[in-house]
């Protein structure tokens, strides 16, 4: 078989338990792109050998007749996921050398599903960031590029090297994190499938920690039926995380019936947002009608205070992310500052953060540190999580009234330019958030997928989603609009 | 509300982040920006909203008061930047 790397988890699988292919040959294909596509920045730590042990490893169970969902299937791993023995940085300066002693539960139900891991991903640093440019590795470059031009444009943020990888096909599939839209706006960016479950789902043990009343793990593919697959893999109760649902993990393939008859998929009029390009609202019309003409009906719903969800997120988000990033204090791990003569430890902490720290991560600490400080906190943070309910209260009450799944736009433009939004007011880039923070405050499950082509030859994508619990159902609703869609485009080789 | 340059400092020193004081004005400013944003907050109406304390309606599990675990010294100061003897080394903190 040609051009192994090309494949999806599915296909791969399916050959896999034939006999067609082998682990070792997957893997040893993926791992020849990753060598062939340094331009892309994508993978940041490789583990090669590592990779090669752990296919052979696979080839064996599979021989043995012990093939779980993932078994021989090479991925690439979010740097924000600590795994053992293997350099997990967030993407920051002030995790520099660090070596995690244990591995993610994430990551461990995907090595005991039988994936192997290829290396880490770039990401924004510590997630934080829309456009993978807070990067201490530096830009991850989407494999994308406008029609006749050759601008660098971003694979979108925080899981941009996951989303370059996949879509540039230098692994079958990617985890990715997503707390405000890291999974669903790359995915958007780069033509590939990614899904963030219902808060609880994943567990959040041994991801390093962003702002953890919104962080959900997920998988980034190349299609609905692998993130079914992977999604599978990556879920389920553990104990060591206080908020993972002990709840049964669906076989959600199984579920992917794509048989939408019936169902309610509801229209939010506040997701008509001023100075939206056409071509997005195109997109989203067409999308309406392919649900439309499956079965489905169409049902205009009000959330009316989405226009607060992104005001909200930039309080409670920064407060959480404040806290927990606390712990990087220059003496458990990672970057200590040189210090001059006399510097006592609050010198220490003082260098070492604004040392370790990106420009991105310094301002969220802040704006965290002043939201939450004496005379603010009911201003700002107790407000915030009012409006949060609020928000909650309106998707619950779209649910109520028989909404099945809600389908809006994933972001508010195609990928842009490396550099683009250097100068821009930091409020300007948080605005890529603009579909996907809702889902992260109401803690649902959301799900982006490509269903259109821009007029200069970007990917665009939608986002359905869906009930608390409910990712089998919203799969199947993906599925259904992903065969209508049926988007096959992939970015042309330059790198 | 607006952050002056000496609230900045302030909030600098609360995050333990140091900030050269010629890049003060620039972050008040930037400050001023994030908070203009979300002072859109005020104009919804809270009276007799429960603040979010959890976004799945779910009880935090309890479990037996026992030592599950422990053990690990070599593998708890494997990343320290300064380990001796057993513990983390830190500047003088006291004089």
């Amino acid at each position: 078989m040609a051009d192994l790397n090309k494949l999806g988890l599915a296909e791969a699988r399916d050959a896999l338990r034939k006999g067609d292919v082998t682990s070792a040959e997957l893997t040893g294909a993926c791992l020849t792109a990753i060598e062939g596509a340094g331009a892309l920045n994508a993978f940041v730590h490789h583990t090669g050998d590592l990779a090669m042990d752990q296919a052979k490893a696979a080839d064996a169970r599979i021989k043995s007749g012990d093939a779980p969902a993932m078994c021989g299937l090479p991925i690439g791993i979010k740097d924000l996921f600590c795994t053992k023995g293997v350099p997990s940085q967030a993407a920051s300066r002030i995790l520099e050398g660090f070596v995690p002693e244990y591995e993610s539960t994430v990551s461990q139900n995907l090595l005991d599903s039988g994936a192997v891991m290829l290396g880490k991903l770039n990401m924004d640093e510590f997630a934080m960031g829309s456009s993978n440019e807070t990067s201490v590795y530096g830009n991850a470059v989407n494999p994308w590029r406008r029609s006749g031009d050759e601008t660098a444009l971003t694979p979108g943020g925080s899981s941009g090297g996951s989303a370059a990888a996949v879509a540039a096909d230098l692994c079958l599939a990617a985890t990715g994190t997503d707390t405000g839209g890291s999974i669903r706006q790359p995915a958007a960016f780069t033509g590939t499938v990614g899904i963030k479950p219902t808060y609880g789902r994943c567990s959040r043990w041994g991801v390093v920690a962003f702002a953890s009343s919104l962080d959900q793990a997920g998988p980034m593919t190349k299609t609905v039926r692998d993130a079914a697959i992977m999604l599978g893999a990556m879920a389920g109760y553990d104990a060591k995380d206080s908020t993972s649902a002990e709840l049964a993990v669906p076989d959600f393939e199984a579920a992917l019936t794509g048989d939408i008859r019936g169902k309610k998929i509801g229209i939010p009029r506040e997701y008509r947002i001023d100075g939206i390009p056409a071509g997005i609202d195109k997109l989203w019309q067409d999308g309406i009608a392919m649900l439309r003409d499956a079965g489905a009906e169409i049902v205009d719903i009000s959330l009316p205070h989405t226009k607060y969800a992104l005001p909200a997120y930039y309080v409670i988000a920064p407060a959480e992310a404040s806290s927990n990033l606390a712990r990087y204090d220059g003496v458990r791990y990672g970057h200590r500052a040189k210090l001059d003569h006399g510097d006592g430890i609050t010198e220490m902490y003082e260098k070492t953060r604004a040392e370790g720290f990106g420009a991105e991560v310094q301002r969220r600490v802040m704006v965290g540190t002043y939201v939450l400080s004496a005379g603010f906190y009911d201003a700002y943070y107790n407000r915030a999580r009012k409006v949060r309910t609020l928000i909650k209260k309106d998707f619950e009450d779209a649910f109520a009234a028989g909404i099945d799944s809600i389908l809006t736009p994933t972001t508010p433009s195609a990928a842009f330019g490396l550099g683009e939004m250097t100068d821009a007011d930091p409020v300007a880039m948080y605005l890529n958030d603009v579909f996907t923070v809702t889902v992260n405050l109401a803690g649902l499950p959301g799900i982006a997928l490509p269903t259109g082509i821009s007029d200069n030859g970007l990917p665009l994508g939608l986002q359905l989603i869906g009930r608390p619990w409910e990712e089998a159902d919203l799969l199947s609703t993906a599925y259904a609009l992903e065969q209508a869609a049926g988007f096959v485009a992939k970015p042309q080789k330059w790198w | 509300m607006s952050i002056d340059e000496s609230t900045a400092a302030r909030v600098a020193k609360l995050a333990r982040i140091k900030v050269e004081p010629d890049a003060l004005p620039a972050l008040a400013q930037e400050f001023n920006n994030i908070l203009g944003f979300i002072e859109q907050l005020n104009e919804v109406d809270v009276d007799g909203v429960e603040p979010m304390t959890s976004v799945t309606p779910q009880v935090l599990k309890k479990r037996e008061d026992v030592v599950r675990d422990g053990d690990q010294q070599a593998k708890v100061l494997a990343n320290a930047p300064d380990a001796r003897e057993g513990f983390f080394a830190v500047p003088k903190v006291v004089e």
